[in-house]
């Protein structure tokens, strides 16, 4: 179920504003895939192209192709709910539903794919908290509000509520900057057990986070303030951190700008 | 300071002796003094208008002769006085929880569409326009619902009792434009621009990441409304049908032009006449006699209970899911 994604020839807009230009690259399936760059450079816009989530801001939209396997997910006969559907999506803050217990925010989505029955909900639900690394401490206030627990947990249930549909791929916007190094540690152990099952994009700025969770990174920049970013190489993690191809990306990774 | 000296100083300032609250900045005690004098008096205002009502209302329950709760009569300024609140009761309640019945999601649904459907010009032009409705006076609601309105609503009364008739509700002898109904359609009117600008102004204060959150999983529109957006507005909606109900049990003017007032209680919604509260008071203050005037002030004093019960159920309401927001 995980699924490669290819881009290519990727615009998006706010408004008249263009915020990346020309993107063209390759997501492995179940791999890790980090987009790092300097704020601004539209590692953030890029990712929520990805599962339409970037056209949903009065004004934004996006020229090009975003390939899922075979599907054009801006082909004209694609509906965004059911591409929403299919590629989960994490957050930099962690945004449970304030009014829903755990056990209903975890069920959310299940809910909305016509999951019914609390035993069948039951187990989709348990089986997504211990994906998420989070069962063993809330199996006994499932009813709890999901607003009462930490940002770090707030955060893995978040997770558990993206994995519970079973994505063809998940997104993380900076999923750890609002959070803790503890925290923070759990996410990281727990994006690298995901990754046999899903395809995992994430945007982070923290680059040793780049370094110790991904397969794959991808340096954005922009050449100048109010130009439009771009993605300046994209290679195996190693090699970005220790032989760059650019110079920019080794300015970057080695602390002389950004 | 613990709260024991802030006291004395409340006092000291207060009374012009002893030590000053505070720094003593002139500015500073001048301002102290005047918004604890503001509370103050608001006080004092209410103890005098609980005073007034209890003392005038007293005499008159006591000179009562028949059941002031349960009796249907209305003749206080008769040799032997009889008088009861139970008609006003009902036809207050029943006109306005009908009126809160029709407006509610009519009110909700403008504040949503105003919120999260309409383009964003024709929104603000919208909500102007329903905020514009709520500075109407009551007055001009009255003349209109009486002028306009009731004809139109006796054919539409006479169309309900023939058609759908065998409902109780729309059941009886005779129908006609001036009946509860009317009253609640023209209360219903004006309590919505109350009920859906508080309803939208909670709408726009759900997070947008709840909203992308319900987004990013697939929601369509209707499904964010209904897991992001409803949920957490719910204790607003309740506050906001409650301050609509508030004012539709105390609304007199406009009710008392449209009832045609005649005694009795019937379900017949239909039936022209029906009393309220309000309408009773304004209808027959002028010519009451002093019994007269303290048997409407105490029926004031209910509606005064009755308002204070519906704002505290609303809370209890809004209280009951307090840690789910």
């Amino acid at each position: 179920m995980a699924k490669r994604i290819e881009i290519s020839g990727l615009n998006a807009y706010y408004g008249k504003t263009r915020a990346i230009e020309d993107i063209s690259m390759t997501v492995e399936p179940r791999s890790v895939t980090a987009f790092i760059g300097p704020s601004g450079c539209g590692k953030s816009t890029l990712l929520r192209t990805l599962n339409r989530m970037h056209e949903v801001i009065p004004g934004a939209r996006v020229e090009g192709k975003v390939l899922l396997d075979d599907l054009n997910l801006y082909g004209s006969e694609v509906d965004p709910v059911a591409v929403r559907r299919a590629i989960g999506m994490v957050f930099q803050r962690p945004n449970p539903f304030p009014t829903m217990s755990i056990f209903d925010n975890v069920a959310a989505g299940l809910k909305l794919n016509g999951v019914r029955g609390r035993g069948r909900l039951g187990e989709i639900v348990e089986k997504s908290l211990r994906g998420a690394n989070l069962w063993n401490e809330v199996k006994d206030r499932l009813n709890r509000p999901g607003a009462g627990l930490s940002g770090g947990q707030q955060q893995r249930l978040c997770i558990a509520r993206a994995i519970a549909v079973e994505p063809q791929v998940l997104l993380m916007d900076e999923p750890c900057s609002a959070l803790d190094p503890i925290s923070t540690l759990a996410i990281e152990d727990l994006i690298a057990s995901l990754k046999d099952k899903y395809t995992i994009v994430i945007v982070t700025h923290n680059m040793q986070q780049a370094a110790r969770v991904s397969d794959t990174t991808g340096f954005f920049n922009l050449a100048a303030q109010g130009q439009p970013g771009r993605l300046v190489e994209i290679d195996d993690t190693n090699k970005i951190f220790t032989n760059p191809t650019e110079k920019a990306t080794e300015d970057y990774i080695t602390g002389r700008f950004g | 300071m613990t709260s024991d000296t802030l006291e004395q100083g409340a006092t000291g300032a207060l009374g012009g002796r002893g030590r000053r609250l505070g720094t003593g900045r002139m500015g500073d005690r001048l301002f102290g003094i005047s918004t604890r004098g503001s509370a103050i008096v608001l006080l004092l205002i209410i103890a005098a208008i609980a005073v007034f009502l209890i003392a005038k209302a007293v005499p008159a329950l006591k000179a009562d002769k028949a059941n002031f709760l349960t009796s249907q009569e209305w003749n206080p300024d008769a040799a032997e006085p009889r008088f009861g609140i139970l008609q006003l009761a009902f036809g207050t309640l029943m006109s306005s929880l009908m009126a809160l019945i029709i407006a509610t999601p009519v009110a909700i649904g403008i504040a949503l569409f105003i919120a999260f459907y309409s383009p964003r010009r024709l929104a603000s032009g919208l909500g102007y326009v329903v905020d514009l409705l709520a500075a109407v006076p009551s007055v001009v609601y009255g003349l209109w619902g009486l002028q306009f309105f009731v004809p139109k609503m006796a054919s539409v009364a006479n169309f309900l009792h023939d058609d759908f008739g065998w409902i109780p509700l729309f059941g009886g002898d005779s129908v006609g434009g001036q009946s509860l109904l009317t009253a609640a359609v023209v209360l219903a009117i004006m309590i919505l621009p109350i009920i859906s600008s508080i309803s939208r102004e909670v709408f726009l204060q759900v997070p947008q990441a709840n909203v992308e959150a319900a987004l990013a999983l697939g929601a369509t529109r209707w499904e964010v409304i209904r897991m992001a957006v409803l949920p957490f507005g719910r204790s607003g909606m309740v506050s906001a049908a409650m301050l609509g109900l508030g004012r539709a049990l105390g609304e007199t003017i406009a009710v008392a032009m449209v009832l045609s007032t005649a005694a009795g209680i019937s379900l017949h919604i239909l039936r022209p006449g029906g009393n309220t509260f309000a309408a009773n008071i304004a209808n027959t203050f002028g010519m009451a006699g002093n019994m007269g005037r303290g048997a409407l002030i105490a029926s004031g004093l209910v509606l005064f209970v009755i308002t204070l019960i519906v704002n505290m159920l609303a809370r209890a309401i809004v209280a009951r899911r307090k840690e789910f927001v």
